[in-house]
């Protein structure tokens, strides 16, 4: 398929990986954090790591949209599900996070009208379709998909839509990413940059990474050669004694972002002061709130939310999962009380939850293996 | 002591330490292990309702099986959960399934909630090794349902029983409220004979067998996915569904007589002191396993065989058919086309020396022609799939949990 295996091609991925090698210095061990859940994703689903040298090693990092809501905004959004003549409609990523009493599969179970969709575009469809009922779009995602939410709450406005609003729980990377390196815990070499969120807000914003903080960062694109150039890129300016902001994305990823996206977002949305993010705790000036002006489109305002704040389970250690500090299998639940049947905590839910995508592609001893797959 | 003596006194002891530490697995390997054992346990429902996960042919779907049905009904002939149950009626061997259908729509492309109803328990009835006879149809009609529309689905119905050589000879028929039930659905059981001295279960592969598909995988899943017109994606393809009862003979006829160890323990689908059991000098052929691959796709077949057969199955990415229509959908929502449905495709597990015959076999038949080897079965790690990647890496396949979830970036 055009597009797609000119990016898994085994051939340049031997070869890069012969690259790779030869770049580590003997007795060295590199840590690089890959940000994106969709690249955690990628890394298992291809078996990108056997490329690898033991070296080198991948930290998972916290930039997965689902996993970084905490409990306390599910609860909130089931209470907004379970009023009367409402539909929530919500990506399928979110259907099975677990909040304070129950993830939204369990809701519906109990009654209430929650729909799959698959852009908030088709939720405002839901709103036209449905006039008799409040339609209420679960927003979540980082940049990649604030842009599309915001879009949607300005043509709900153009077309007086009266029915719709969004729940906003659109969260920004930079914060994240700052409390990582301002983490005491965590001793990185590198980061492979988000590609989908750099295509919104280019690479400048993270320039800040490799003056003050001296880590260099590659902004890659989620093919399993883009990941492995993009650890190749690191190790040469590493070798090479620089810290920069490079773009292996280039093919998507514009060194200025997009514009037009970003103004649509501080059109409609502006900085919370601060939000509670799983894991991680509370982080100032770390996601987005619908402003003023669209009211009539915010749920938060619409709705009276409970707005508890709910402790995560003691045994959980999503926290240190996201921050890269515990690789998933040394938390003390995974796999056992914590399986994708059963999560406990929200990086077993997702797709690309690094407990979801180790425990899914990559739950095997490479020793035993190797003798199978000769 | 001189310190001659204390130096290699410490060498030798840091020496022994050494090899003892390399001994003894890893703490990744202790909680892979941990975790083995956590799977192996008895399944439980912990949920207090049932979701649309229970239904979904994944990881919740086995558990409801295992800790509600099994639990409730359990006996030899339940037990081994395959997809019939094979009776002894006389001296003769029967196999006996059913099947319910709630597709929507009801009308697809390639098919109808008619022709599938057919398909789907006459290929369960032929993975059996049965051959299959007879069929009963089973409707719940929605207060308001167009009867045009049902005598499309029964004119359906009769095309696909002709096809396949069945007939529908006892039938009932419910008609529920408006908003108790979605147009029509459909339940079918059927009765098949099993004439060959084979006897087929998932429990019967083991090292050294090769695994085929019958066919490219996921046509029908995603075909289905399309035409609820909920993603604005438009691709050239139709349902797989098919009656398989044809191929199967095939594949069974040509491999009857390859020579292949006798297997005793694959025959503890039923009491192996009935009467009506497989003879001991019979020829069980090189077929060890067939299922037809439907809800939870050809990875949730390969995993049940695995499990069933204490077996490692590897399988090769781009060895697996799955046609380009697909493979675009699939990309463009984040789900594995391992996991989508099929409802014409089988896969085969048969002895490594017959693989030749059986692909062969299967090639020549119309249902048949895009029959692909997609990987082996190997002793070692028990109950795993493992999927060499077409990057050239190597991942396991394990069951779902629920429906392949499109991911939102």
């Amino acid at each position: 398929m055009r597009f797609v295996d000119e990016y898994r091609d085994a051939e340049k991925a031997r070869a890069l990986s012969a690259k790779i090698t030869s770049l580590c210095e003997p007795g060295r061990a590199y840590k690089f954090m890959e940000v994106c859940g969709g690249h955690t994703h990628t890394i298992y689903k291809h078996g990108l790591e056997d490329y690898l040298p033991e070296a080198v090693t991948l930290v998972h990092g916290p930039g997965c949209p689902v996993c970084v809501i905490p409990m306390g905004r599910v609860d909130d959004a089931i209470h907004i599900a379970e009023q009367p003549d409402v539909v929530m409609t919500s990506f399928g990523d979110m259907m099975r996070v677990p909040g304070g009493r129950g993830s939204f599969f369990d809701s519906m179970a109990q009654g209430a009208e929650i729909r799959m969709v698959y852009s908030p575009l088709d939720a405002l469809k839901v709103a036209r379709q449905n006039p008799d009922k409040h339609v209420v779009f679960m927003a979540i995602g980082f940049e990649t998909t604030a842009p599309s939410t915001a879009m949607t709450v300005l043509r709900a406005e153009a077309e007086r839509i009266g029915n719709f609003s969004v729940f906003c729980n659109h969260v920004t990377i930079i914060p994240a990413i700052k409390a990582i390196l301002d983490s005491p815990d965590l001793r990185l070499d590198g980061f492979i940059g988000p590609g989908h969120v750099s295509t919104i807000i280019g690479c400048r914003p993270y320039e800040f990474i490799a003056r003050d903080y001296g880590k260099p960062l590659v902004v890659a694109g989620f093919e399993p050669l883009d990941i492995l150039q993009s650890i190749y890129m690191l190790l040469v300016q590493l070798a090479e004694g620089r810290s920069e902001v490079e773009n292996q994305y280039a093919r998507v990823v514009p060194w200025a972002g997009n514009l037009k996206a970003l103004t649509v977002i501080n059109e409609v949305m502006e900085l919370r002061p601060y939000f509670e993010w799983r894991g991680l705790g509370f982080i100032s000036h770390s996601a987005l709130s619908v402003r003023e002006k669209y009211a009539a489109y915010d749920a938060e305002r619409i709705f009276e939310i409970p707005g508890g704040r709910v402790a995560d389970p003691k045994a959980c250690q999503c926290g240190e999962v996201l921050k890269g500090v515990l690789k998933p299998w040394e938390c003390k639940v995974f796999g056992t009380a914590c399986t994708p049947e059963t999560p406990i905590g929200t990086c077993m839910v997702s797709s690309e939850g690094a407990c979801a995508a180790y425990y899914n592609f990559g739950r095997f001893s490479r020793e035993r293996v190797r003798e199978a797959t000769r | 002591m001189t310190d001659v003596e204390g130096t290699a006194g410490w060498a030798e002891a840091a020496v022994r330490e050494h090899a003892a530490e390399a001994q003894k697995p890893s703490r990744e390997e202790q909680v892979l292990e941990r975790i083995d054992r956590a799977r192996r346990r008895k399944a439980r429902v912990k949920e207090e309702h049932i979701t649309m996960a229970h239904g979904s042919g994944g990881k919740a779907t086995q558990s409801l099986i295992e800790a509600i049905f099994l639990e409730a009904f359990r006996n030899p002939l339940l037990e081994p959960l395959e997809d019939g149950a094979v009776l002894g009626v006389g001296s003769r061997r029967l196999a006996f399934t059913t099947d319910s259908y709630v597709v929507s729509p009801l009308f697809f492309p390639g098919g109808d909630i008619g022709d599938l109803a057919v398909n789907g328990t006459v290929n369960d009835l032929s993975v059996c090794g049965s051959r299959p006879l007879y069929l009963s149809a089973g409707f719940i009609l929605e207060e308001g349902f167009p009867v045009d529309d049902l005598r499309r689905v029964t004119a359906s119905m009769a095309r696909a029983a002709a096809e396949a050589g069945v007939r529908i000879v006892t039938g009932d028929t419910k008609v529920v409220q408006r908003g108790k039930a979605d147009g029509c659905y459909v339940n079918t059981a059927g009765v098949g004979l099993i004439e060959r001295p084979v006897s087929l279960s998932a429990a019967g592969a083991r090292p050294g067998d090769a695994v085929i598909v019958s066919g490219p995988i996921g046509e029908h899943g995603v075909t289905i996915m399309l035409a609820r017109g909920e993603l604005d994606i438009e691709a050239d393809l139709v349902s797989d569904t098919a009656p398989l009862n044809g191929l199967v003979s095939a594949l069974l006829d040509a491999c009857a007589d390859v020579p292949a160890d006798a297997r005793p323990d694959a025959r503890s689908a039923v009491d192996s002191d009935a009467p009506w059991d497989v003879p001991p000098d019979a020829r069980q052929g090189a077929v060890r396993c067939l299922r037809d691959a439907t809800r939870g796709g050809v990875a949730t077949i390969l995993n049940e065989i695995a499990h069933a057969s204490g077996v490692a199955v590897v399988v090769e990415e781009d060895a697996i058919p799955v046609r380009p229509g697909v493979r675009g959908a699939c990309e463009l929502l984040g789900i594995d086309p391992l996991y989508v449905a099929c409802e014409g495709r089988l896969v085969a597990v048969v002895d490594g020396s017959a693989a030749d015959t059986a692909l062969a076999a299967l090639r020549g038949h119309p249902l048949g022609e895009g029959a692909a080897l997609v990987g082996h079965v190997k002793d070692d790690p028990p109950g795993l799939v493992l999927l060499k990647t077409g990057f050239g890496g190597t991942r396991i396949v394990d069951l779902l949990v629920g429906d392949p979830l499109p991911r939102i970036c």
